[in-house]
């Protein structure tokens, strides 16, 4: 009764017959409907327990004012705000410059991370076996670099006076310094202090570490063509770019729009970079929504509640385009 | 190297970088061996049995991985109070089990359901019971996906940045990414000992990383993007 219909039918097989008698222990068990509910419990707990609930405490705080001395020992009550905290979001400066820089930083991220990476693809299936393995493991090392690490390295090639890239600038003739930047040469350029060229950076260091998973996802794609198709092609006298745009890029239109999706989302919240870059959380004008709700809630004097309202904003716009990442997840996979 | 001894020797902020590792190291380990146990679990429920509300767990799954974590920190910093794991490195491993553990049960379901499903038939056949059959038949097949897949994890709790700097206050609980961004913020001009930091805390990651890397990889893609 309790596993499959195989069971029924091979359970009266005198091939097993020994270990027969040990089956109707099995009933004292879990009925079988029961089991995969008793399988995912702990994962629900989990996840109920340590994101979905703190998901709706966010939103419960993000209505009341909730400061020092709310989370001291023996706290006070927190005060009701209603819609307070929101308006408070809406009418700050911070928070329209902290969306043009999510925003603008993920839109440019995410065009150069999907070029770099899909070029990289097409590039990794052209090379030999060997050669492909090779570059593969070496842009992944890239990937697996922990982000503290990448933005620390970036940090020092940008740096002003020890950097590599202000060194390589110099090597540069002045003339061209000037027409650009207005000074006379390039030495000593402060690349980390204004949020424009720290996002420059940031730009660099998130595509460099990202692109490789892209390029790895696509070459995936690229192995599930029929190389007939490629051969056909050629026949007809295409060439490469018309090839990609009436081939590759429609056969690979599922996986090119799950791998945008999936960047937009993971550049929206970087976090860990821009701390580093721009040096913690002093320059303001550098904040994304993330950077910003986390300096509001953390930094003295702790306004959670605000810091709460600011990252239910974040969460929603997330939240948006998760759905459209959803629909093409259920549309090209079975969830079912 | 003379940069990597004086780190190794010196140190960050009054401790050595060994005690940074082993912090980290003692949480990528912590959350590994809790996550990998319900995400083995959770992965067979949804890769082996039909159930009502399947679909709707899968979607879960997908719609928690996007919720930024730094919008979960408030909650999680006054929950982690809450429980007296304030400055404690376990409740650093608490808050990663639960990050890690969308995307582990995710990755593994494929893994899961590479197994031929007849294996488990014939045991059962052979009148093993379902834990037998569990334990003897699935977890040996599945278990380098579940490698690749707790390495995963275990890379993604040893870079972690941004609870490791909320939750931990003395620095001597500080693990190696926020040693790091420290050391940064207070010797901007010693590139040599930050770079010998960096490398220290790196190399782990990518000796794990390309141990498994062929494995990991398709199981990411697969995870990822099923197209």
């Amino acid at each position: 009764m309790a596993q499959t219909s195989t069971l029924d039918r091979g359970g009266a097989t005198p091939s097993a017959p020994a270990r027969r008698p040990t089956a109707p222990r099995r009933s004292r068990g879990l009925p079988a409907w029961a089991v995969p509910y008793a399988l995912l419990l702990p994962g629900l707990l989990v996840i109920g327990g340590l994101l979905l609930y703190p998901l709706y405490q966010m939103v419960e705080m993000s209505f009341y004012k909730v400061g020092l001395r709310q989370i001291r020992p023996n706290p006070r009550p927190a005060e009701f705000l209603g819609a307070g905290n929101y308006t408070e979001v809406f009418r700050s400066e911070l928070f329209w410059s902290s969306l043009r820089n999510t925003v603008v930083f993920a839109a440019v991220t995410v065009a150069l991370t999907l070029l770099a990476g899909t070029l990289v693809g097409l590039l990794l299936h052209r090379l030999g076996r060997a050669m492909s393995t090779f570059v593969v493991v070496g842009i992944m090392a890239a990937w697996a670099t922990p982000p503290t690490a990448t933005a620390v390295i970036w940090k020092w090639l940008f740096d002003a006076d020890a950097g590599v890239v202000n060194w390589a600038l110099g090597l540069l003739p002045g003339p061209l310094s000037e027409l650009i930047f207005g000074t006379s040469d390039w030495s000593g350029r402060p690349w980390l202090n204004s949020p424009a060229t720290i996002y420059l950076v940031l730009v660099v260091a998130v595509v460099w570490a990202s692109f490789p998973f892209i390029a790895v996802s696509v070459l995936a794609g690229l192995k599930s063509i029929p190389s007939e198709l490629y051969e056909a092609a050629r026949v007809d006298g295409s060439g490469p770019v018309t090839t990609f745009w009436k081939i590759t890029f429609p056969l690979l239109r599922p996986v090119f729009s799950v791998l945008l999706v999936l960047s937009v989302i993971w550049d929206f919240k970087v976090f860990t970079q821009l701390y580093v870059l721009a040096g913690g959380t002093t320059n303001r004008e550098a904040f994304n929504l993330s950077l910003w709700a986390y300096t509001e809630a953390f930094s003295a004097p702790p306004k959670m509640g605000f810091g709460a309202a600011i990252a239910v904003v974040l969460t929603l716009i997330l939240l948006v385009i998760t759905g459209v990442y959803v629909r093409q997840i259920v549309r090209t996979e079975d969830v079912r | 190297m003379e940069h990597v001894s004086r780190v190794l020797t010196r140190g960050i902020a009054g401790h050595s970088v060994w005690r940074y590792l082993l912090n980290s190291a003692v949480v990528a380990l912590g959350t590994v061996l809790a996550g990998s146990v319900v995400a083995l679990l959770a992965a067979t429920a949804v890769a082996r049995f039909r159930f009502r509300f399947r679909t709707t767990f899968l979607i879960l799954l997908l719609i928690v991985q996007m919720i930024p974590a730094e919008a979960l920190l408030i909650p999680l910093f006054l929950m982690v109070r809450r429980l007296g794991l304030y400055d404690q490195l376990l409740g650093l491993v608490v808050v990663n089990v639960g990050f890690t553990l969308p995307f582990a049960i995710w990755m593994l379901r494929t893994f899961v359901a590479a197994v031929p499903k007849e294996l488990e038939e014939a045991a059962a056949i052979d009148g093993a019971g379902r834990l037998v059959t569990f334990w003897r038949v699935l977890f040996p097949l599945v278990a380098p996906g579940l490698v690749a897949t707790s390495i995963f994890s275990f890379i993604t709790a040893w870079n972690e940045f941004v609870f490791a700097l909320t939750l931990i206050n003395d620095q001597g609980g500080y693990t190696m990414p926020v040693a790091l961004g420290f050391f940064t913020s207070q010797r901007s001009t010693d590139w040599g000992g930050i770079m010998a930091a960096s490398t220290l805390m790196t190399i782990p990651v990518i000796v794990f990383f390309l141990l498994v890397q062929r494995r990991m990889v398709s199981g990411l893609v697969a995870g990822a993007v099923k197209g």
